[in-house]
């Protein structure tokens, strides 16, 4: 016991487990406070495809030796505004319009991985997470991100709000519902992109679903939900990050079992309750 | 002008697929209107088209103010989800973003307007519960304070009783009469209770794709003939 406690004091000694906290801190944050918008408004899947459209954005930004996070970021956000049209026009039903987009990536970054050689180990590190890999830069950089969408969050709160719960009443209202989709996939573009340095794009999306349907078992109020989807996933991170080292485990799938053990403690509380 | 709202030869499409055909018909402030039609007449892309919610292909819709203020009930199924985690001071506070600025914050003025509201339709007792765990009747009541908190010129009610029992539905109707009367607001019920509505409005819309009658309550017995097979 006393070895773990030694094991943990000396995780906060290392740099890169410093920096793995502050960035898994925030994207926690973004990613709970966006997640009940999307599970609410069924697009939770949308998070999926989007983490699938980030694995072919590094493959494409490892190919081009530039940074993953500038590369990922545009494309990522024009694939999201992308999914939502195709759901919107071209009468597609929306799991499929996800469906097509998220396999496309995948057999795009899969096919520029096999003709491209020598970073396929760096390609595996983004498919899985994998703290060693975030820089300094990476830590401002998701810092002032993670300000932009806890300000828009706040800023857009009372619409986002209501066209989660009714877009038709929403837009009697005069709240331009098609602007607020679009900031709800541009923001959630954003948070996948950051977080893939430290869940990895297959794990990212249940970063976004696990927290809110977590709170949705236990929380009353939609502020509530949200204050508890964040409490839960920042604890969730922060032992997941923390237990990888000790327990020398990945740390994105550690995070997703964290977040896995929460959910179902939640699920019984309200079964018993 | 008198009239407060008119629909001047209005059509709609989906597609190829003509809905609305060429209707016209001008309502007055504190009318009571029940329009009625069978499935698939068009009532609800009438309601949406009055709304601002679809796009109209010919015609127009004329507001004596433009910015009037107005309250929608839409039909209970669309918006009834048991899990959704919201207390009913949320839902109605909804009902008073419109024409706020941003952040659009609910103040204390709200709140006690949304208080005033619950208490008038009795359901003040209801304030911290949340909108799921509440029976059908209760979760309309609260959908229509959301239409009512910003005091409408115009309330629109799509088919608000279809969920419902038959004596929670009664009391429905009898609170919407009254809000009709004591405040003059105008209201539009769409519904299949032809019962009701011939009770409780003061004139009554049938269409079916155009307008086959709109005219008094008390004068649609006369024309009954002409327009029963339309209804479901």
């Amino acid at each position: 016991m006393r070895d773990i406690f030694d094991l943990i004091g000396e995780a906060f000694q290392y740099g890169f487990m410093q920096r793995a906290l502050i960035v898994g801190t925030l994207i926690a944050i973004c990613s709970a406070m966006l997640g009940i918008f999307l599970v609410l408004k069924k697009f939770s899947m949308i998070g999926d495809g989007l983490a699938h459209v980030s694995f072919a954005t590094v493959a494409i930004a490892l190919m081009l030796n530039a940074s993953p996070l500038f590369v990922s970021i545009p494309i990522v956000v024009v694939a999201s505004i992308f999914i939502l049209r195709l759901n919107e026009k071209a009468e597609l039903h929306g799991d499929a319009a996800i469906g097509l987009v998220s396999s496309f990536s995948v057999a795009l970054g899969v096919l520029i991985s096999s003709v491209s050689q020598g970073f396929n180990v760096d390609l595996f590190s983004f498919l899985f997470g994998s703290i060693l890999v975030i820089s300094k830069s990476d830590v401002w950089l998701s810092a002032g991100l993670a300000l932009v969408i806890v300000t828009t969050i706040l800023v857009f709160y009372n619409d986002l709000f209501a066209i989660t719960h009714d877009e038709s009443f929403a837009r009697v209202m005069g709240i331009n519902t098609k602007f607020m989709n679009t900031l709800i996939a541009t923001l959630t573009s954003i948070t996948i992109v950051l977080g893939i340095r430290v869940v990895g794009t297959m794990l990212i999306s249940s970063m976004i679903i696990f927290p809110t349907v977590t709170a949705l078992q236990i929380s009353k109020s939609f502020k509530s939900t949200i204050l508890i989807a964040t409490a839960v996933s920042v604890l969730a991170v922060q032992i997941g990050v923390i237990g990888s080292y000790v327990f020398n485990l990945p740390s994105g799938a550690s995070i997703v079992m964290i977040n896995a053990g929460f959910f179902l403690l939640a699920f019984l509380f309200r079964r018993v309750r | 002008m008198n009239n407060q709202i008119e629909v001047k030869h209005v059509s709609v499409k989906y597609g190829n697929h003509t809905v609305l055909e060429d209707v016209s018909f001008s309502i007055k402030k504190g009318d009571y209107i029940g329009l009625v039609g069978a499935n698939g007449s068009g009532k609800t892309t009438l309601v949406k088209s009055l709304l601002g919610l679809i796009d109209i292909e010919k015609g127009e819709i004329v507001y004596a103010n433009p910015n009037i203020k107005k309250g929608y009930l839409p039909q209970i199924a669309l918006t009834s989800d048991s899990l959704f985690p919201a207390e009913v001071k949320e839902i109605v506070g909804i009902g008073l973003l419109g024409g706020k600025i941003r952040p659009k914050i609910i103040t204390k003025l709200d709140l006690v307007k949304i208080d005033a509201i619950l208490k008038r339709l009795s359901i003040l007792d209801l304030k911290h519960k949340r909108i799921g765990d509440l029976s059908g009747g209760q979760q309309q009541r609260v959908l229509l304070a959301r239409a009512m908190v910003n005091s409408p010129e115009l309330l629109i009610l799509d088919e608000p009783t279809s969920a419902l029992d038959p004596r929670v539905r009664e009391d429905f109707y009898a609170l919407i009469k009254e809000i009709n009367t004591l405040d003059g607001t105008t209201v539009i019920l769409v519904s299949h209770d032809l019962g009701s509505v011939q009770k409780y409005a003061k004139k009554m819309l049938v269409i079916d794709r155009n307008v086959l009658f709109f005219d008094d309550v008390a004068l649609y017995a006369n024309s009954h003939h002409h327009v029963e097979a339309h209804h479901a």
